[in-house]
């Protein structure tokens, strides 16, 4: 079984969804960004979705988009993001995925870019602008070299549609619990219930819903139905809040994991 | 040289293929929120595209709205300064707002009404784009929201004010060099968030399937005049034809009805900016390599990360990193060849095309010219070059005079 699988498996078995953490590489800078992650693996967190700064980072709402901005200035690289995966895997076997952008994978070889991340540790990469319609070399070199694909289901997305999208995912479905870009909401989508039914109608993948959610309480909510739930802007944010003293980010996040695994595990309980 | 005939070869109407590929060039590369809403508009466009009663509609306001059709001049004096092709300017610089954008909001925008879309948003680069979106937005009565980079609002501040008059909203963008490919970004970020009612007015022949197709095929109207006024002008077509090219709308406009005529050279001209250094230009046929970039795949200049590179031009129109598919699909098969044009020959042919025709050119169709006058030179007296002059100047005089010194 993959780490991706083995994470889900864990999950079930202790009757609880998966805790899926979204961070941006490399974000402030290189060593906080590797401390980040082991605050959060330390913390609860089943899966790691480490976001590949992009300079045009069009799914992203505003929290993103800074974050990617602040890696990149930071001095990230195709090279530095590999080699932070590196350096997570000396101390956690958790699945990692990469969460990015087409232009990045596809710009000096899709083949050579996805043998390089299952080198570097990588378990599965998300592209957000790359429809299965045109997934074709991704979903091959994936198949070659081992890293599993994740793809998304948005609330727009049609019933017959759902089919399509499952056939080329070979780790986990990713539900966009709402229309829009990331970032923290007020509310969660009021129809994640019947969302994941209609999905889960149509496919057995492990299905994980983010976009929007920042609570504990939101989290619980959505762990109440999906195999996972994903928290993104909201950790994101706690690098922004402490940005003038960095030493405060990792407790920060730290502090913020812990609180919003627990969530996960109320939503079976 | 006598006319040549038409040859019969399907390819340029046959392209895009229903993926939107333009041979390895287009696709569809967005976010899965927008998959449906692009299946829906290019499925729509088809039906509307063949329904008589459409065309016949857009054929009704490009004329008593735009002011279609559009002449063809003979540039005497640029031809005499010259001394040798006949140089003909297409005098798209006359239609209402400004420019040939006009040609695709209004296309967009009886498309919108139809779909039954009460909202529209568009991004906008020289704001000419903005001001036809505004303009037929007001004119149908939709709700308008124009995306507009913050530093292309200060170079082109009176296209931000006509727009505010005709009612859009204008939102300004401050990510990273704050142009148009940030205006696009924001633009579709909007989309993503509220694409059941709202309709995304594409301002060039870029992006995703089915958008490079449907903005193409609303600027044919250009080259399809073209032809018949050159046909009744000079008894032939022309020898060579030049546009500037940003995304490329004017340019694929204006050579399409030409791409199965050998004899008709055909020229697009990139934004050579400061020169040909990482980050001075625009000009992706000269830095740029194959990739992704705001949903289609095309020559984009970027670094060997696949990270955006930055652009510059002195126009804003032209100041973006990537190029529409079809134009790197002709250019793969030599049909269309590509030069560049910068600042300072534009700063130049800007104010001799005023001196000597009348004609103040936009900042970006001046590029065309620059190229056009170079390709004059060297053409015989009997040749003949048509050049799109695809805007106005009134948007870029105030930069110009700064540009020159001089207080206005
Ligand atoms: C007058 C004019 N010409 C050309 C362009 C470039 O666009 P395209 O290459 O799509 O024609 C612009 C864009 O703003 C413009 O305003």
């Amino acid at each position: 079984m993959s780490r991706i699988q083995q994470a889900f498996a864990r999950a079930r078995a202790e009757n609880r969804a998966a805790f899926v953490a979204y961070v941006c590489a490399g974000d402030p800078d290189f060593e906080t960004s590797v401390e980040v992650c082991r605050a959060l693996l330390t913390n609860g967190v089943d899966i790691l979705e480490l976001g590949v700064p992009f300079s045009d980072p069009l799914a992203d709402g505003l929290t993103n988009q800074l974050a990617a901005q602040r890696a990149l200035e930071g001095g990230m690289t195709a090279a530095r993001v590999f080699e932070l995966v590196r350096r997570v895997r000396e101390f956690s076997q958790a699945p990692i995925v990469f969460y990015t952008y087409y232009n990045l994978v596809f710009a000096n070889g899709v083949d050579s870019y996805v043998r390089a991340a299952k080198a570097a540790g990588v378990d599965g990469i998300l592209t957000l602008d790359l429809p299965p319609e045109e997934a074709g070399e991704v979903s091959a070199a994936c198949r070659t070299h081992g890293v599993e694909t994740v793809f998304i289901i948005a609330p727009t997305t049609p019933d017959e549609r759902i089919a399509t999208i499952g056939a080329v995912t070979t780790g986990f479905l990713y539900y966009v619990s709402r229309e829009g870009v990331t970032g923290v909401r007020d509310q969660v989508a009021g129809n994640i219930p019947q969302a994941v039914a209609r999905i889960r109608a149509r496919t057995a993948l492990p299905m994980v819903v983010g976009f929007g959610i920042g609570t504990r309480a939101q989290v619980a909510e959505v762990a109440a139905h999906a195999d996972g739930v994903v928290v993104g802007s909201a950790l994101v944010n706690c690098v922004r809040d402490h940005l003038a003293d960095r030493a405060k980010i990792v407790p920060a996040i730290a502090a913020r994991a812990a609180d919003l695994s627990a969530g996960v595990k109320r939503g079976r309980a | 040289m006598s006319s040549v005939a038409t040859t019969s070869s399907p390819d340029r109407l046959s392209l895009p293929d229903s993926g939107g590929h333009f041979g390895r060039y287009g696709g569809v590369f967005v976010p899965e929120t927008l998959m449906t809403a692009l299946s829906e508009l290019a499925a729509a466009y088809e039906v509307a595209r063949d329904d008589p009663k459409f065309q016949a509609e857009l054929r009704h306001h490009l004329k008593e709205f735009a002011g279609r059709p559009t002449e063809l001049y003979f540039a005497e004096r640029l031809t005499q300064h010259c001394g040798g092709a006949k140089i003909y300017l297409k005098r798209e610089d006359l239609l209402h707002t400004g420019a040939h954008k006009i040609n695709n909001a209004l296309g967009q925008a009886l498309l919108a009404r139809r779909m039954g879309k009460k909202r529209v948003i568009a991004e906008t680069g020289a704001g000419q784009h903005g001001v036809a979106t505004a303009a037929v937005c007001a004119k149908f009565g939709l709700d308008c929201t124009v995306y507009m980079g913050a530093v292309d609002m200060e170079r082109q501040a009176l296209n931000v004010f006509r727009m505010r008059l005709m009612g859009a909203k204008v939102i300004g963008v401050e990510a990273g060099q704050k142009t148009l490919k940030e205006a696009i970004n924001e633009a579709m970020r909007d989309w993503v968030t509220n694409v059941r009612g709202t309709h995304y007015i594409l301002g060039s022949a870029l992006g995703s399937h089915p958008y490079p197709m449907m903005v193409r095929d609303f600027h044919r109207v250009i080259g399809r005049e073209v032809r018949e006024q050159i046909l009744a002008r000079e008894g032939r077509l022309p020898d060579e034809m030049i546009a500037c090219v940003g995304g490329g709308s004017n340019a694929i406009g204006f050579f399409f009805e030409f791409l199965e005529e050998p004899g008709v050279r055909l020229i697009g001209v990139e934004a050579g900016g400061r020169g040909i250094k990482r980050g001075d230009h625009a000009a992706r046929f000269e830095g740029g390599k194959l990739g992704v970039l705001q949903g289609c795949k095309t020559y984009i200049l970027q670094d060997e990360d696949g990270q955006i590179e930055l652009t510059h031009s002195v126009s804003a129109g032209l100041d973006y990193a990537a190029i529409g598919p079809e134009h790197a699909f002709y250019r793969d098969r030599n049909r269309i060849s590509f030069a560049y044009a910068c600042d300072d020959e534009v700063m130049e042919a800007f104010q001799l095309c005023s001196r000597l025709e009348g004609i103040i050119p936009a900042l970006e169709s001046t590029h065309a010219l620059v190229h056009g006058f170079k390709r004059a030179k060297a053409m015989r007296k009997d040749e003949v070059l048509v050049i799109n002059l695809s805007g106005r100047g009134d948007k870029d005089v105030n930069q110009v005079a700064k540009i020159l010194g001089v207080k206005l």
